[in-house]
């Protein structure tokens, strides 16, 4: 312990020139293992506006639940073309939709399993720190004992998991409310 | 598996409260539910990698991307990237954006009566080095007016995005330029309540980094968060 880290500041309204060149919507290009799935949403304001100036980054596991990190030392399969790494603006209408693949499960605190989730920052002006969530996958049953949607209360679950499309199209939906009745579950990592 | 050892969580102060409400934009976006305070997991203390071929050897020299020189005065931007506990951090990428010198951003959204530079865009990118080192050649921004409140002006910034070794490493802050009469004013500076903490955004005047005839340095050290117990190994030299 000796230094102090640096604050964070809001990327503000102009971040897609610095941003967009590692701009990544689809995250499991052809090759990759697993249960491909697409999901879209849209991000809202405290007034139930679209906000047409975020970006949201993933990180996931491939399909067999492993991280393309260093740190994870699980015995489990590498997928060599898949990062796990998103970054998608939203477009005018606050509207966002990415590809990827479900992860497999991960291991979680105290040896418990963790559900197939996918971890999420969002970055916007008027957010002068990122905000955490979660994206869960709707009809898994390791839902239930999900260490980390365990800590949310109840009624407030529904808003880390993804919704079947109701077109029947096959995507799945997924908003992100940032104030409100259906405010979106945002977690503290520490930030 | 390993124990997970965790991030350490910032003292009070330290880093922004999401609500600022002299930073207007921040009223409407600001979660009003107290957020969910998680362990981290191995979700949390990995992260994206990148392999330093992504990064080309010309993105950090935003004065050469055209056919001409930007306008502007030119300077040096660099610094090491360094966590809590000393330890500089190699090979992680830092992503940098900024406006014109006459405080023009190359956006469609930003329509200040000022001229775009056909010779800048205003972005760059670095990958640190073994020592954590990184650097960038630009020219140094103007500031801009905004609309926060009556007669509300920017200091003159870079926005700078860094990964860092995980998820819960992830960093975008803003560079400030020493000496800046606008700085005490700015809302968003501000937003960081300890003074010494809100004080490492601003860069430092740096003699070893100007180039004589050519332009002058300012160095940026940026610390990201750093783990909870020192890892037993001693870092890299």
């Amino acid at each position: 312990m000796s230094l102090q880290a640096t604050p964070s500041q809001t990327v503000g309204p102009y971040f897609r020139i610095g941003l967009q060149w590692l701009h990544c919507d689809n995250l499991a290009p052809d090759g990759v293992v697993g249960e491909r799935v697409v999901v879209q949403g849209r991000v809202l304001d405290g007034d139930g506006v679209p906000v047409p100036d975020a970006v949201l980054e993933i990180w996931q596991a491939n399909s067999y639940g492993k991280y393309a990190h260093p740190e994870d030392q699980q015995d489990k399969p590498f997928d060599p073309g898949f990062r796990g790494y998103g970054r998608v603006p939203v477009n005018r209408n606050g509207g966002f939709r990415f590809a990827t693949i479900k992860p497999g499960p991960v291991p979680g605190p105290e040896g418990r399993e963790q559900a197939p989730h996918l971890v999420i920052s969002i970055f916007m002006r008027g957010l002068l720190k990122r905000l955490v969530t979660r994206m869960y996958f709707p009809g898994d049953a390791r839902n239930a004992s999900d260490p980390i949607l365990n800590l949310v209360e109840p009624q407030r679950r529904a808003t880390l998991v993804t919704s079947p499309s109701a077109d029947g199209s096959g995507l799945l939906e997924w908003n992100v409310v940032l104030q409100g009745v259906n405010e979106t579950v945002f977690f503290d990592i520490g930030l | 598996m390993n124990p997970i050892t965790p991030y350490r969580w910032p003292a009070p102060g330290t880093q922004p409260e999401h609500l600022h409400s002299p930073y207007l934009s921040s009223i409407k976006r600001s979660p009003t539910r107290p957020l969910v305070r998680v362990p981290h997991t191995l979700s949390e203390i990995t992260g994206p990698c990148f392999e330093p071929q992504l990064v080309s050897s010309a993105a950090h020299d935003l004065t050469r991307q055209h056919k001409g020189e930007p306008l502007g005065e030119r300077i040096i931007v660099g610094g090491r990237v360094l966590d809590e506990n000393s330890h500089p951090l190699a090979s992680t990428v830092v992503e940098i954006w900024q406006a014109n010198a006459a405080g023009r951003y190359l956006h469609e959204v930003d329509q200040h009566k000022a001229p775009l530079d056909p010779n800048f865009t205003g972005c760059g990118q670095a990958i640190t080095d073994s020592e954590g080192r990184y650097r960038f050649v630009t020219i140094r921004p103007g500031e801009y007016p905004w609309r926060n409140h009556y007669n509300a002006w920017r200091p003159a910034h870079i926005h700078f995005s860094l990964f860092g070794p995980a998820f819960a490493t992830r960093l975008v802050t803003q560079m400030y330029f020493p000496g800046d009469p606008l700085i005490p004013f700015d809302p968003i500076f501000n937003s960081t309540a300890n003074e010494n903490s809100r004080s490492r955004l601003i860069s430092i005047f740096d003699w070893e980094s100007t180039l004589p005839e050519h332009a002058l340095g300012y160095r940026f050290d940026i610390v990201l968060r750093g783990r909870e117990a020192t890892p037993m190994e001693e870092p890299k030299k």
